[in-house]
């Protein structure tokens, strides 16, 4: 009977309640790579989050209106909204990331010059802002609207791509777990964005990641900001809804 | 039932893989035989064969190799030699949901970035040398 109300009823219920099986890529890091993210002192990805903290309260564009001028401290304001990002954006209606959202204020609110995907202030104000999530659980928003997109994104997902011919699913979902070459296969969810890479030196968004797994199997990235990322970005949200926000985390 | 109804019956079903499964590809790509030697170093090197990231071999002086696929010890016991250079060429026509990509083929690929697009992942005579080195593979890890 259990068994059948999962399948019949609760599917998605069933789903989260599977949440302990779900793995975020801390759990498998090597204990020093572990004490590093926990440790603010030790984690580089600190002082993207300082470098955020002053631009947050830095006057910018015509009016000289900083970030707080608007929103106040981040620490209250800021509270739980990575959590429940990528989002729906009415200006646009279209889905919208948090980097999107910081870049969309930036320059219709703020009038100030644009901030590039991936440039140090956008990341660090993304951090900033991703920080006060810190410990809460990823919460996608239910809103209907943003269901065609994570359809889409799951089909990007499951979609075979590159001259090697692997879709996301084929190493994150079969094979999560086994090691590829030295590196574990991580079950791929977005808990930790934006975070600094061992192996980038930098800290790097959850788009520059989807980038790397795809040009890794020798397929053509999407444009940093493209609708597919952010479909991506959305339904691995999904996949990760109740799991915890580990912002800036640390990776190998 | 007798064998050649059994088999006729699986040709209907799956014609190539079935067919597949028996013979393999036994045409060389190349008049050149394949060379084991260099047939070993392109499997030991990551960014040609790509092999160690998913499968062992016994090659020992490469670290960090993967476990997302069978040992390649015991491969030349295993398989013949064209059924190797099927497993090459198009591993997914024996089975279409295999994560070995294929190395010889350009058709029926998606968003394939610019600089490999057109391109197999192996040239023909780099396929015969990887069959040459499987070949010598004959014994199973213990
Ligand atoms: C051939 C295997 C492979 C494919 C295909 C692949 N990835 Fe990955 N992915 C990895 C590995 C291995 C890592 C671990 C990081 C590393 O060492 O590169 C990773 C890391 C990630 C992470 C980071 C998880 C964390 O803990 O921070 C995300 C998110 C991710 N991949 C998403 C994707 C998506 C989305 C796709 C498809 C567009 C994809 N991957 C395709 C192998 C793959
Ligand atoms: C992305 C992963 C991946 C890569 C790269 C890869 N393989 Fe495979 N290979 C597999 C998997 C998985 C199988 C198991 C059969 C299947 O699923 O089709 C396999 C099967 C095989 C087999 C049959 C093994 C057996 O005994 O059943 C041989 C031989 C083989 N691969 C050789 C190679 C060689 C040589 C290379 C490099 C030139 C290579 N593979 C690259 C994943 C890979």
């Amino acid at each position: 009977m259990t068994r059948l109300a999962c399948i019949l009823l609760l599917l998605p219920l069933c789903l989260s309640a599977a949440a302990e099986e779900r793995r975020s890529g801390f759990q498998d890091m090597a204990p020093e790579t572990q004490a590093m993210q926990q440790d603010d002192t030790a984690n580089p990805g600190m002082l993207w989050v300082l470098e955020g903290e002053t631009l947050w309260n830095a006057p910018a564009g015509p009016a000289g209106q900083p970030c707080a001028g608007c929103h106040g401290s981040a620490e209250s304001a800021m509270r739980g909204v990575a959590a429940r990002y990528p989002a729906w954006d009415e200006a646009d209606a279209a889905p919208i990331d948090l980097a999107g959202r910081i870049q969309q204020c930036r320059a219709a609110r703020q009038g100030a010059p644009p901030l590039p995907r991936e440039s140090e202030e956008l990341l660090a104000l993304t951090a900033y802002v991703a920080r006060q999530s810190r410990g809460l659980p990823i919460t996608p928003p239910e809103d209907p609207r943003l269901d065609p997109a994570r359809a889409e994104g799951r089909a990007l997902y499951t979609e075979r791509r590159g001259q090697l011919d692997l879709s996301c699913a084929q190493c994150h979902d079969e094979n999560a777990g086994r090691r590829l070459a030295g590196s574990a296969i991580p079950q791929a969810h977005p808990t930790g964005y934006p975070l600094y890479r061992l192996e980038w030196q930098s800290l790097g968004s959850l788009q520059r990641r989807l980038r790397g797994c795809m040009t890794g199997v020798r397929a053509e990235p999407y444009a940093y900001g493209a609708l597919e990322y952010v479909a991506i970005e959305l339904y691995l949200a999904q996949r990760a809804a109740g799991m915890t926000l580990e912002a800036p985390a640390v990776r190998p | 039932m007798n064998r050649k109804r059994a088999s006729l019956a699986l040709l209907l079903l799956a014609p190539l893989a079935a067919a597949a499964r028996e013979e393999g590809l036994p045409e060389p790509l190349t008049a050149t035989p394949g060379d084991a030697v260099r047939g070993r170093a392109i499997v030991a090197d990551r960014q040609r064969g790509l092999c160690l990231l998913c499968h062992t071999a016994p090659i020992p002086e490469e670290r960090f190799q993967g476990n997302l696929a069978p040992d390649l010890a015991g491969a030349g016991s295993r398989w013949t030699e064209a059924q190797l250079r099927l497993r090459l060429v198009d591993s997914r026509r024996l089975n279409p949901d295999s994560l070995m990509p294929s190395y010889y083929r350009t058709e029926g690929l998606h968003r394939v970035a610019p600089a490999f697009a057109g391109r197999t992942v192996l040239s023909a005579q780099e396929i015969e040398d990887v069959v040459a080195y499987l070949l010598t593979l004959k014994e199973e890890r213990p």
